[in-house]
């Protein structure tokens, strides 16, 4: 894991620093809402319905024990005792008051973390793969990357004022788990046939009220200029991005306008003359120190499978059903990815006790090389556990209720916060999620199911996902009752794709009877395994509208 | 309004004229629009000159006359517009622009430092900003990431160094 230096400290000191002073002219009054509104917004704090929230930054979902028992402590002393992972990797919290909040960024820094740059129009806290380092089919870490990307991208000075908030994804595997299609800027690590590491650009992807997919402006960007081309595609972003409407300032709104091979021509206009005037290339000794950072731990010799996690599967059904779904393959010999579930049946996908935190702290120190990950499907991986050590672990997540065996099925629900809390939703989210987990409760039939990816958002902001939901779910407004419009067939691997709508929306009291007829008209349908995304890719949508709409 | 230039409060020497008025012989600053329509004038007239560039107004536009100019004011018609930023950097990194770049319209304190990263060296402020407030602001931040215009080390040219 990256630790800071005297240099990153100095710089997260300044920002608490700052803030203090600017908390401190708005409690006199001396600055009004209005004047406050950007300098909290570079701070992670937003006014929501009822209060404050303050989002902190988990860069690239990596974090350790340390840092989840401080996230604990904040929890504790000036929250309601919990926090909410959500899908960028990050945690908010929903109940901080404004004359702490300079409070918590300093205890927050004490362990090196803060909320720089999550939110406002800036470049956003960058995401990844939550397997990164870990995974079985990953070419590199990305990790060292988003870490540089990290560093160049706080505070910069030219692009802090950029006409909508810009979000960057990298992966380092072939199978993405990162949904970088999605974002405005989406990285593939890659090797050239020379070997060299490089990185694929998509540009312009998105979800929101105008979906789009990223489209591919450059096949390989040689690793020590990276930051040298991202620093083109972002000037270009400035400068040309749309600023007349909020609704089309993102960068998918420019690229569609003028087209890929436009912007592939302004990108590539900037990039050459960047690396003519003073290129952003990072020293070779700075990519080695940032990369050693993330050399792996010290995995031991074991042999590809271990004997006693191999007995207790056999032995123990309740952990053979954990092992099927929370459970990934590590690249090293006798290790395994676990992933822990915060969507426990019927609760709310993403929220964490203060006591969950501190065990889950506990658990990375004993088991995992102290590394904790956050999923942008709002769960939590460890990432490194030796299989012998599974069931041990298994029991005390048990114990934590968080080993609900469900990862990847209709109950690992992706939700936004909705209207329970956001003022921008049209719909409750949350309490919807629930209705649906519990309708599933039963893990024998979600099993039967299968994969199944349900992600709900209260409005076409696109928080939760839906576009991307193998069954998508929108909260829309009709005469001031709230409705669910349902999608079908999206998803945000590496074949990524938008859901089509099914037809009407239906009410608060119908659309869980609605989502289960579509379940069901799947089991129907399907062929000897096939999946949910698969059946719906190939049946397409009548069958399911003619089981919720009938024939006319 | 206050003009800071260089860290300090300074007199307002230059007139902005609009695109109709009589042009004296005073330091005057034009439109872009102005510049462009009659630059054989401008170019031929015995006085400093100085541009006004709005937000989408990009420095490409008078990239080979540069050197006309003793001042460039680039306009922030909302604190949220960055455009700026880029046309500043550009400005003095692309085509070399060595003069006064002044920032006007709305800035706020908390901006300071990243415009005089990017190479603004004066700046039009309200009266709540003093030369004071200013060199609090420009020196909030001891480090920086990133190379840009200003003659500050980023960090991982000082790591390298240690």
């Amino acid at each position: 894991m990256y630790r800071y230096d005297e240099f990153d400290a100095s710089l997260v000191k300044d920002r608490v620093d700052q803030f203090r002073d600017q908390v401190a002219l708005r409690i006199s009054g001396e600055i009004t809402e209005d004047e406050f509104k950007p300098l909290r917004l570079m701070n992670g704090l937003y006014l929501q319905l009822h209060a404050y929230m303050l989002r902190v930054a988990i860069p690239y979902g990596t974090f350790d024990s340390r840092q989840m028992r401080m996230l604990a402590h904040i929890a504790d002393k000036y929250d309601k005792g919990y926090g909410h992972f959500t899908t960028r990797q990050n945690i908010q919290y929903n109940w901080p008051k404004l004359d702490e909040v300079p409070d918590i960024l300093r205890d927050l820094a004490t362990v090196e973390m803060h909320a720089i740059q999550t939110s406002g129009n800036c470049i956003r806290n960058v995401t990844s793969d939550q397997y990164a380092g870990a995974a079985k089919d990953e070419i590199e870490d990305p990790r060292p990357w988003c870490e540089m990307i990290r560093q160049w991208s706080s505070f910069h000075p030219e692009f802090s004022f950029l006409p909508r908030k810009f979000k960057i994804a990298v992966t380092g595997a072939a199978h993405d788990r990162a949904a970088i299609q999605v974002h405005d800027i989406g990285a593939t690590l890659t090797h050239n046939d020379n070997g060299e590491t490089g990185f694929t650009i998509y540009v312009g992807g998105g979800l929101g009220r105008t979906p789009m997919l990223g489209k591919k402006i450059r096949d390989f960007v040689p690793r020590a200029e990276l930051l040298a081309y991202l620093e083109a595609v972002m000037r270009v972003y400035n400068m040309h991005g749309r600023r007349d409407n909020l609704y089309k300032a993102r960068i998918k709104i420019l690229v569609h306008e003028i087209g890929a091979e436009e912007m592939i021509r302004l990108v590539d206009a900037e990039y050459e003359d960047i690396q003519k005037n003073g290129a952003l290339g990072l020293p070779e000794e700075e990519i080695a120190r940032i990369l050693n950072y993330f050399a792996p731990p010290a995995f031991e010799p074991l042999d590809e499978t271990d004997t006693s996690y191999a007995e207790k599967l056999n032995g123990d059904l309740a952990f053979a059903n954990w092992a099927k779904t929370n459970i990934a393959e590590h690249k090293a010999p006798g290790y395994a990815i676990v992933n822990l579930s915060l969507k426990p049946i019927g609760d709310i996908p993403g929220d964490i006790s203060a006591e969950q935190m501190y065990a889950v702290a506990d658990l990375a120190e004993r088991y995992s090389f102290d590394e904790i990950r956050a999923t942008h499907e709002q769960n939590l991986t460890l990432p490194h556990v030796k299989q012998s050590d599974l069931y041990e672990l298994w029991q005390k997540l048990t114990d934590q209720g968080l080993a609900t065996p469900n990862i990847g099925l209709a109950s690992d629900i992706i939700a936004c916060p909705g209207l329970d809390y956001c003022n921008l939703a049209n719909a409750r989210s949350i309490p919807l999620a629930q209705e649906i987990s519990n309708r599933f409760a039963d893990l024998d039939r979600q099993h039967n199911v299968g994969p199944l990816k349900i992600k709900i958002s209260g409005c076409i902001n696109a928080c939760g996902h839906h576009h991307v939901g193998h069954i998508g779910i929108l909260g829309v407004d009709r005469k001031g009752k709230e409705y669910y419009q349902i999608s079908l067939g999206g998803s945000a691997d590496e074949n990524t794709s938008v859901g089509k709508i099914l037809g009407p929306s239906f009410d608060e009291h119908s659309i869980t009877d609605a989502v289960e007829t579509v379940v069901n008209t799947y089991l129907g349908l399907r062929e000897d395994g096939e999946t949910f995304l698969a059946a719906v890719g190939r049946v397409g949508l009548e069958p399911f509208k003619e089981a919720l709409y009938g024939t006319d | 309004m206050a003009l800071i230039k260089n860290g300090a409060f300074a007199d307002d020497t230059w007139i902005d004229a609009n695109d109709n008025e009589a042009l004296t012989d005073q330091a005057t600053v034009v439109s872009l629009h102005r510049w462009q329509s009659e630059t054989d004038v401008l170019k031929s007239r015995n006085a400093p000159l100085g541009l006004r560039l709005d937000a989408g107004e990009s420095p490409e536009a008078i990239a080979d006359d540069i050197d006309q100019f003793d001042l460039i004011k680039l306009n922030f018609p909302a604190f949220k517009d960055g455009r700026a930023y880029s046309y500043a950097r550009m400005l003095r990194q692309r085509y070399g622009y060595t003069r006064e770049l002044r920032a006007t319209g709305n800035v706020l304190r908390s901006q300071l430092q990243f415009m005089h990263r990017v190479g603004f060296d004066a700046f039009e402020v309200d009266e709540r900003i003093t030369p004071e407030v200013y060199a609090e602001e420009v020196s909030r931040l001891h480090e920086v990431y990133q190379p840009s215009v200003d003659d500050e080390h980023p960090v991982f040219e000082k790591r390298v160094k240690k």
